[in-house]
């Protein structure tokens, strides 16, 4: 008798404790599985998702001009940049810059931010880029600042005629996009 | 309720003991209601009152608008000029939800400082001041996701620089980003979920706000002098104190009926003061507002946020410390959260036995200078960054300012509470009382001149 009783409780102990340690698991399991979708809801839905591409007709753009267009729900800046642009954007030193790297996602990550790496790929008189702050994603006006660039007006922000960063709290040059010409006239975004 | 002795509910009749029998909820409003409250508040305590009304009034006006509201980009606008121009007193509704919001963080501010100035968030009041600040977190998120409803210019922008805080964030900033915002920038994803959650959170908050008042329920109210109501007998306790109905339900109600008119008047005559014009120009994402400005309540938390640039020796250290993944945006973004963050700790930061401002002739100094140096960033919030005064920059006064902020919370407190020497204080609530007041008086037993 006592051994038998001995016996079941030895059987009962891991019995309880098995018990324990499948329904934690598998609670936490659960709770994980139902709060996941609850979560990943907010993520960007198909649509938003749906990878847009656009053209953009850059026929009538003439010297000195930009046209802005939105893109995935931002602003994309297309300059038809003046030959005083380009001199003074080549005229910096690329090492006194506060971001040095090109921001370019046509180029590799840390390509310098040279104005040829800025510029659209042999047409340096077309810059392309992102019109918002790297700071928090103000949209700058054009050619306010006192660099002939970009002056963000929500924090002061200066960006050159290039799109780099010179001074203010923004800490990258604004972004180029994926971008391509297709013939003369038409830029491909995305 | 628990450690100061009064009287509890007795049910008298058959229908009282019949329902007490099987829920004693007659039996909590009254021990709620009748609790023992120290009989020398001044008028620095009306704030709880008026900001449980402020979450009444918030929630009632807005969940009636929301029967009018559309959350959806192309209709958001268009249905706040609806409920302004068609909906039957849509105008009144409207303009007191929004300037209900202004007087709700006036509140708050005016309820937060008392707490700082008497001591209140000590031993043993921690957890009603940390449950307190939450639910001040939770107000600034409840009222930023509310200005991002009509989707004017302010709206729109304003939601992109705050979200853009959170891309700050190294590594995983940007995938928090476009978490928050449902996609690559704010549009109707964002606008959506910014109304489901501006219509979750102040349920959240009234059930917090319970808590809050358990808590001190709990502990007793703080008071002036910072001394405890003595506990030892129902006699002595009721010396120091008196219910809180009708005694203090009346002084309240008095002193918020003095605020609703100022605030009434406000709503009539002068609805838009504390708010931007550009915001009744419809959210356009190709152009940025020459000068964006949070609303008056967020000025002190969004100077002290651009105070830190890249040119700041603070922000060269930490970046150089780190390696560069702390830079001058997510610096600034850390030192906006901080300042909220040690106003939580402030519990375990000021050494301080003495509760009571009025008994530390050092403290009440720095005090004020908080108090101050909190309405100078309110205002260099509101200034744009290139400006001067006095010679120095903007951001330079932003800097000084916030650097007092922390300097009060993680220097000065700790210090000061061992280096002060306190004034005496009164043996008791009684005899603090009895000195303002003397005998007779305030006995309430004085007959009126016939």
């Amino acid at each position: 008798m006592e051994k038998f009783v001995s016996h079941a409780e030895d059987h009962e102990g891991t019995r309880r404790d098995f018990l324990y340690y499948a329904t934690a698991g598998a609670a936490t399991v659960t709770t994980g599985a139902a709060v996941w979708p609850l979560v990943n809801q907010m993520n960007p839905s198909a649509d938003v998702l749906a990878m847009s591409s656009i053209r953009v007709d850059i026929s009538g753009v003439d010297v000195g001009a930009q046209l802005t267009v939105k893109w995935l729900g931002k602003p994309v800046f297309i300059r038809h940049r003046t030959q005083k642009e380009i001199d003074e954007a080549k005229a910096v030193d690329v090492s006194s810059l506060p971001d040095p790297v090109a921001r370019n996602a046509n180029l590799p990550g840390q390509s310098e931010a040279s104005d040829e790496n800025r510029a659209m790929a042999g047409k340096e008189e077309w810059l392309v880029m992102v019109g918002i702050c790297t700071h928090l994603g103000c949209v700058p006006i054009g050619q306010d600042g006192e660099t002939d660039g970009w002056l963000c007006p929500c924090h002061g922000s200066y960006y050159d005629s290039a799109g780099r960063i010179r001074h203010g709290p923004a800490p990258e040059n604004m972004a180029i996009p994926v971008a391509k010409f297709d013939g003369d006239t038409t830029i491909v975004l995305g | 309720m628990a450690g100061i002795p009064h009287d509890h509910y007795e049910p008298k009749t058959g229908a009282e003991k019949w329902l007490h029998r099987r829920l004693p909820i007659v039996s909590l409003i009254y021990d709620t209601l009748m609790i023992p409250t120290p009989k020398n508040l001044n008028w620095m305590w009306i704030f709880g009152v008026v900001l449980v009304f402020c979450l009444v009034l918030q929630i009632a006006t807005g969940v009636v608008l929301a029967m009018h509201y559309t959350p959806q980009v192309s209709s958001a606008f268009a249905s706040i000029e609806h409920i302004m121009r068609d909906v039957n007193g849509g105008q009144m509704l409207r303009y007191a939800h929004m300037n209900g919001a202004s007087l709700f963080f006036f509140a708050v501010y005016m309820h937060i400082f008392r707490g700082l100035y008497y001591g209140a968030y000590k031993d043993p009041r921690e957890v009603t001041w940390i449950i307190g600040i939450l639910i001040f977190v939770l107000m600034m998120g409840t009222a930023f996701m509310g200005y991002v409803l009509p989707w004017g210019q302010m709206s729109f922008w304003g939601a992109t620089v705050i979200t853009g805080l959170f891309g700050a964030i190294p590594g995983i900033g940007d995938a928090i980003h476009t978490w928050l915002l449902g996609g690559p920038s704010v549009d109707n994803a964002t606008l959506n979920r910014f109304f489901s959650l501006h219509y979750l959170l102040p349920f959240v908050i009234a059930a917090l706000a319970v808590v809050h008042v358990w808590a001190f329920h709990t502990t007793g109210n703080s008071n002036p002098t910072g001394v405890e109501v003595r506990r030892g007998s129902r006699e002595e306790a009721e010396k120091d104190t008196v219910p809180f109905w009708p005694y203090y339900v009346i002084k309240d109600l008095f002193a918020l009926a003095v605020l609703l008119v100022v605030f009434f008047a406000i709503v009539a005559w002068m609805p838009n003061y504390f708010g931007h014009p550009d915001n009744y120009i419809e959210a356009n994402p190709l152009q940025t507002p020459a000068h964006i400005v949070p609303e008056w309540y967020f000025l002190p938390f969004y100077a002290i946020l651009r105070a830190y640039t890249g040119d700041v020796w603070v922000v060269q250290l930490a970046s150089f410390i780190t390696g560069g993944i702390i830079d001058a945006k997510f610096f600034g973004v850390i030192a906006m959260f901080g300042a909220i963050i040690v106003m939580a700790l402030v519990p375990w930061l000021d050494t301080s036995s003495v509760r009571s401002g009025r008994y530390r002739p050092n403290f009440k100094w720095w005090f004020w200078i908080l108090v101050f140096d909190f309405v100078f960033l309110m205002w260099l919030g509101s200034q744009a960054p290139n400006d001067t005064l006095l010679g120095f920059g903007m951001s330079a006064w932003a800097l000084m300012g916030s650097a007092y902020w922390f300097f009060y919370f993680l220097i000065l407190l700790p210090v000061l509470g061992i280096l002060e020497s306190p004034t005496p204080r009164p043996e008791t609530i009684e005899a603090d009382f009895d000195a303002h007041y003397p005998a007779g008086e305030a006995a309430g037993d004085a007959t009126p001149a016939e």
